[in-house]
């Protein structure tokens, strides 16, 4: 197999004129599918799914050639279509339990991926592949610096499936690379998405009165925002980005920081009552390892690298995490106006006791 | 959100503790991406650490002149005292004594980050994991990083062994200083051999728990809670004149360098120890 497009330094910059997205059935694929349509130097878009996109989503995908291919199955339909680039977002982190559980869902990342990289192996037109990983990619352990650079070998694996199934997909792009070194492979390793219609089950679980959190662990947080996630992909795709990125927003938010902003109550629990809610059946409460992991750990990463080679800074953490808090609507226990009132009432207190003592005095 | 008007004092005070509580309560305060806070430290942790340095171990300062006022830089100490009191008298040093109030950022081993309660009080306070990229991060970011090369050989040897410092593990404070280009700080930390006197070590006991070592005091276990209580000896704290490590710099991978300059700051302290004993012929003076 030969590169065709292996030529100059401004061919290799060149923006792909066909681009394969996978995972267009959920928002961010959809999303980023519509707004590589809408580059003119982009002749054609292909967005693939196992399933159908949902309506709301179809207005967005009416310039992209929606498929229904089921990536487990084999990707070769894929290899024809003279796609230069191909984004691969048909990576889910967490179970759906209406879709076949964790089973499935380890399916799709770890065979789908398999599969999908199997078929871009055959596509010599390829010049660029846009993998979406995750910061879970660093693994879990008390020995784990504070701060991840790219270049952190993850220590001990994690307890969760989805950090898991990460690790298995960067190291089949890690044998793509060597097999394909002229292609450049642009793997994007995302904080937890946020934003003010992302639903996904760390939001969720964030999102609830209560919030469980474990005893004696205060985690320390990162979040990127789903529209600086979807600037990140696009100018993977339409620039030429070659390399393994963490996709972060600056700054650190602590779990018990992030529950305060919200106006959520912590709902301290033990570690082993965590652990065994979260693996017993499909996980109480929406809660999963991934997730208990996270609690514990915490997870923070260095995004100067993307912010070089990119030329563009995400909004930080504690910025993502008010916007997200923004469009919730109702769910706070404790609203910042209630704090301030009772601060107010308090101080009020005070003052006429005083008054009266003064006045009594004198 | 508006600031509350204010009368005099008193209320200044009460709306300032408010105001304090209303931050926390909402969440509106930073953090940086170690898990230091550094408004927890100073408004919570520190008053707190102050009373048992100034009233409990009457704890005096020589030359914090040779702590740098801004800029990066490595303090070194001789570790003791069965529980680490040492590094959190340090950095109240560091802070209160210091004209620019510096915050020492202390390395500590994985087990405290392994406990829960003990390794979020640590990240709060502006302790990280001590292993290299985490000490060149911060030495890069200009802040003073506090270690005890001597780890848990330090802390839990016993009581025959005051003052004697022990082995410094394989310099990795070393080579994250020439990294980066900082000095190197030496401190000599006399007072903390004599607030637990560690007789024994139940080694059977510390594997069932899973801590390094499980002292035996004077007063622990025999008493209870109250063989917690550290003894109120006087302690002094004196900082070595700052090593310069930039003519090492093209050493910081060559293990006879990294060895030699350890053993240098390990001997500076060792003197130091010595010299500040001298001053201090009664551990219980007032």
């Amino acid at each position: 197999m030969t590169a065709v497009a292996n030529g100059s330094a401004a061919d290799r910059a060149r923006a792909p004129r066909v681009v394969i997205v996978t995972g267009v059935s959920r928002f961010l694929g959809a999303t980023i599918a519509a707004r590589i349509a809408a580059d003119p130097r982009v002749h054609k878009v292909v967005g693939v799914d196992r399933v159908d996109p949902p309506d709301e989503l179809a207005p967005l995908l009416r310039d992209v050639a929606v498929r229904r291919v089921d990536l487990t199955g084999g990707a070769s339909s894929l290899v024809k279509l003279g796609a230069e680039a191909l984004v691969h977002l048909a990576v889910v982190s967490s179970p759906d339990p209406d879709a076949g559980g964790r089973a499935a869902m380890k399916d799709q990342n770890v065979i789908g991926t398999l599969q999908l990289l199997a078929a871009c192996q055959q596509m010599p037109s390829l010049r660029r592949l846009v993998v979406r990983s995750s910061t879970a990619a660093y693994g879990v352990s008390f020995r784990d610096p504070a701060v991840f650079t790219e270049d952190t070998e993850p220590r001990d694996a994690p307890r969760g499936g989805y950090g898991r199934d990460i690790l298995d997909i960067e190291s089949y792009v890690r044998g793509f690379r060597r097999r394909r070194p002229e292609v450049t492979t642009t793997v994007l390793r995302f904080a937890p998405f946020i934003g003010p219609q992302a639903d996904t089950a760390l939001l969720k679980f964030l999102a609830r009165p209560a919030v469980p959190t474990v005893l004696g662990r205060d985690p320390r947080l990162q979040f990127i925002h789903v529209d600086d996630a979807l600037e990140i992909l696009r100018r993977s795709v339409l620039e030429d980005h070659q390399g393994t990125f963490n996709v972060a927003g600056p700054g650190t938010l602590t779990l018990s920081q992030a529950v305060r902003r919200s106006g959520r109550i912590a709902l301290p629990v033990l570690e082993p009552a965590m652990h065994a809610a979260a693996s017993f059946g499909r996980g109480v409460a929406g809660l999963s390892l991934d997730q208990v992991d996270l609690f514990v750990h915490g997870r923070v990463v260095d995004t100067a690298k993307l912010v070089r080679q990119y030329g563009f800074t995400p909004r930080t953490t504690a910025d993502a995490f008010d916007d997200f808090v923004r469009a919730q609507k109702g769910g706070a226990v404790v609203t910042p106006a209630l704090v301030a009132a009772t601060e107010q009432r308090l101080l009020d207190m005070i003052r006429s006791v005083r008054d009266k003592q003064g006045r009594a005095g004198r | 959100m508006t600031v509350p008007e204010v009368d005099d004092e008193f209320d200044e005070r009460v709306a300032a503790g408010l105001a304090f509580l209303r931050r926390r309560l909402s969440g509106q305060y930073q953090v940086d991406e170690f898990g230091f806070d550094p408004e927890l430290t100073e408004q919570v942790f520190q008053p707190v650490l102050r009373q048992l340095y100034r009233r409990w171990f009457r704890t005096e300062v020589i030359d914090v002149k040779n702590l740098p006022a801004e800029g990066g830089a490595l303090v070194v100490g001789n570790h003791s005292g069965t529980v680490a009191l040492d590094a959190l008298m340090l950095s109240v040093a560091c802070h209160d004594e210091h004209p620019a109030h510096r915050h020492l950022r202390l390395l500590g081993a994985d087990f405290v980050f392994r406990m829960p309660f003990v390794s979020e009080l640590a990240r709060k306070s502006g302790a990280t994991l001590a292993c290299n990229p985490d000490v060149e991060r911060l030495l890069h970011a200009e802040e003073l990083v506090g270690v005890f090369p001597e780890g848990f050989k330090g802390v839990g040897k016993r009581f025959v062994d005051r003052y004697k410092l022990q082995r410094f593990g394989r310099g990795g404070f070393v080579s994250a200083a020439l990294r980066t280009g900082k000095p190197i700080v030496p401190v000599a930390i006399v007072g903390a051999e004599e607030i637990y006197p560690l007789l024994g070590n139940i080694k059977p006991l510390a594997r069932l728990i899973g801590v390094p070592y499980f002292p035996v005091t004077p007063t622990f276990p025999w008493l209870g809670p109250l063989g917690l209580v550290p003894l109120p000896s006087k302690w002094l704290i004196r900082f070595g004149e700052p090593i310069d490590t930039t003519p090492y710099a093209d050493g910081a991978d060559d293990p006879a360098v990294v060895f030699n300059l350890a053993d240098q700051v390990r001997e500076t302290i060792q003197t130091m120890l010595h010299e500040t004993l001298e001053l201090r012929p009664d551990p219980f003076a007032a």
